[in-house]
């Protein structure tokens, strides 16, 4: 066993960064994420790291992709109005296909909304925020060992398919503090780019393995002189407006995390063997929709829970399966009504799906789902 | 034809380049080669990054790590890079709507936390590549496609800002002092700290021509007619001072570089750690 302690889930996702690896941050302070940031000043020279609060998340994410491009593995994390200043860099990052963490911690929008209240107003900000419409990944921690597995695992996605990796928290999962056992040094795998094995003057920046259709990436300042640009490119990294090389480029982006789509299906699942109706939800809500299940089983209700880990790219085939052989589905979820859309698009008329919602700011309660799964049973 | 040794920093394969003819960026990568090669730095020991415009393509055209960013984010994607990689010299290349507009917040910044970075701002008074409208640093009074009567805001002296800011080092200069150009960027670079160097560089196709100017030719000419030495324009009263190019040196000084004292604070703390 692990070291035993009492942490904070934004605790957590500092401390899952030094132990993947991450030895750059750069931030900009926001509620409900500052003590990221804070924790990071602090924790990062101590392992050679660094940390750098920059003039704004503009600037804090450009910081983090130079950093990894220059080779070390680095993170970036704010809350939404400041995703939102993100969000042109994070495209930079898609394209030019540097590995970096991005951390959201969500709260009310729109706007400066509710700063220290908790909401789920992101979910396809995650996804569909910066321009170009290209994917990424995105991952969403239910409990403080989660922030800091997730983030570990963040990184090494990351890292394995070069790519910005969004941490979809909450101010609930940031704010909580749990008993967390670690796991051992040992068991904690961490995974690194994939480098060039060719001379410098051989190297072809975005020449991608095709077997993974990812590039081995070159660090600058390591003998490798080569050019990476947020225009669309050819193999050498220079912009082209080749109809045949965009089409090439846009293609691979897709097939990357195509090929890869075994290590992107994540989720979770609980009580669905007999389940007759089927709850889905993600991040703070997970937690309280457990509960629900617990409560509405022991009246007899035959319920299940199916959890998205991984909730872009979203589980489609899973969830797909497992509705197929429930009369209903319900999305609890503490925005308008975000991720039901995926949700339905998932599930393709196999069964009615119905969404509820909570915008006062307060938590969605076990409550409000047991009312909601005796209205659709 | 440039040098030989000049020559290997130069991606011939991405040529032809995009600049227009009579543009001033070209003298002014020239100008900037031959400062770092007189310095005897080679491709590897040199990264150099870019936001958007006709100055952003810069980077792609030379043979050293390069990285072509964001609009205005050059110097903060640059402060990344030099944080993990503190052995490399860079050299952050901007427009001056880049530099000065959109990337205003991470110029003032960078310099008042003296990160050893080079910035180099090609001034053309005009957003070149998007067609012709108005900069911070475009004159008053003067065309542009988004001032058709003439622009009524006041002219940004850069190298004023970037000294108040706490840049270590401040120059400007125009591409017609070729010779100027190579020794202030050279000195920059050999500089510890935030260095500034501003170069005036003609768009004959977006200002030069609207302006009434004239062809590149006759730019170059209102370069050299229109520029002071800081000497001579510190005994000018503003009216004299009035449209005109004040070249030199405004700063040059030293201040605790960041990246040091970023190195200082880890060693400090993994010592008391030990
Ligand atoms: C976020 C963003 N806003 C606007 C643009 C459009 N844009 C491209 S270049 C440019 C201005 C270029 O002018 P300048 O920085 O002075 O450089 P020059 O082309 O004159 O060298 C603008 C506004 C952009 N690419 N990105
Ligand atoms: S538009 Fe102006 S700045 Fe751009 S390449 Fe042409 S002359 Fe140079």
């Amino acid at each position: 066993m692990g070291k035993v302690v009492f942490w904070q889930g934004n605790r957590a996702i500092a401390m899952g960064a030094i132990a993947a690896g991450i030895r750059f941050f750069a931030g900009y302070p926001i509620t409900p994420s500052s003590e990221i940031a804070e924790i990071l000043s602090a924790e990062l020279p101590k392992v050679g790291g660094t940390f750098i609060q920059m003039e704004d998340e503009i600037g804090s994410m450009a910081a983090a992709i130079g950093a990894s491009t220059a080779g070390l593995k680095s993170m970036t994390a704010t809350s939404g109005p400041g995703f939102s200043l993100k969000q042109e860099n994070l495209g930079f990052a898609i394209i030019a296909e540097i590995p970096v963490v991005v951390v959201d911690v969500q709260r009310g929008g729109p706007s400066t909304g509710t700063p220290t209240k908790p909401m789920q107003g992101d979910f396809m900000q995650a996804r569909w925020g910066t321009h170009g419409g290209f994917p990424l990944i995105a991952i969403s921690p239910s409990t403080v060992r989660e922030c800091y597995d997730f983030t570990i695992e963040a990184s090494n996605l990351a890292e394995r398919f070069r790519s910005p990796v969004v941490i979809l928290s909450d101010e609930v999962v940031g704010h909580m503090r749990e008993r967390v056992e670690l796991p051992n040094e040992s068991e904690i795998k961490v995974i690194n780019r994939k480098k060039p094995t060719v001379p410098p003057e051989k190297y072809l920046p975005y020449l991608a393995d095709p077997e993974d259709d990812v590039p081995p990436m070159a660090a600058y300042g390591e003998g490798y002189c080569f050019h990476m640009t947020g225009l669309t490119h050819n193999e050498w990294g220079f912009p082209t407006n080749d109809p045949e090389k965009i089409e090439a480029m846009n293609l691979r982006l897709l097939r990357k995390f195509e090929k890869g789509k075994n290590l992107l299906t994540r989720y979770s699942t609980f009580e669905v063997e007999d389940a007759e109706i089927l709850i889905v939800a993600f991040g703070c809500v997970a937690r309280s929709a457990m509960r629900a299940v617990r409560e509405a089983r022991k009246e007899g209700y035959k319920v299940g829970l199916f959890r998205p880990i991984i909730v872009w790219p979203f589980p489609d085939e899973p969830l797909r399966e497992i509705a197929s052989s429930v009369k209903a589905v319900i999305v609890p979820e503490m925005n308008i009504g975000l991720m039901v859309r995926e949700v339905e698009r998932a599930v393709a008329g196999r069964c009615p799906v119905y969404s509820l919602t909570r915008l006062d700011s307060d938590i969605l309660t076990p409550s409000q789902i047991v009312e909601k799964i005796k209205e659709v049973a | 034809m440039p040098r030989e040794n000049i020559m290997r920093f130069i991606r011939t394969r991405f040529f032809p380049h995009i600049f227009c003819p009579g543009c001033g960026h070209g003298i002014a990568v020239h100008a900037m080669l031959r400062a770092i090669d007189s310095l005897g730095y080679n491709p590897q020991d040199i990264m150099v990054t870019s936001g958007i415009g006709c100055s952003g393509r810069i980077p792609g055209y030379i043979n050293a790590n390069t990285l072509h960013t964001t609009h205005g984010r050059s110097l903060a994607f640059a402060t990344g890079v030099k944080l993990a990689k503190p052995n490399l010299k860079i050299i952050a290349v901007m427009g001056d709507g880049d530099c000065a507009a959109i990337g205003g917040n991470h110029f003032i910044h960078a310099a008042r936390r003296n990160i050893d970075i080079t910035a180099i701002v090609l001034n053309n008074y005009i957003y070149g590549m998007t067609g012709g409208q108005v900069s911070p640093t475009t004159p008053h009074g003067a065309k542009a496609t988004t001032a058709p009567y003439g622009f009524i805001e006041q002219q940004f002296d850069l190298c004023k800002l970037a000294s108040a800011a706490g840049a270590v080092y401040v120059a400007r200069t125009t591409v017609y002092h070729v010779a100027q150009v190579e020794r202030y960027i050279r000195k920059a670079i050999q500089k510890k700290g935030f260095a500034f160097v501003e170069v005036v560089s003609p768009c004959p196709t977006q200002f030069g021509r609207r302006n009434k100017i004239g062809d590149a030719v006759k730019m170059m000419q209102w370069l050299k007619e229109n520029s002071i030495p800081l000497s001579k324009a510190k005994r000018m009263s503003p009216e004299e001072l009035e449209n005109k190019i004040v070249i030199g040196e405004f700063a040059d000084r030293d201040a605790p570089e960041y990246t040091e004292l970023y190195g200082e604070l880890r060693n400090r703390i993994r010592g008391e750690g030990a």
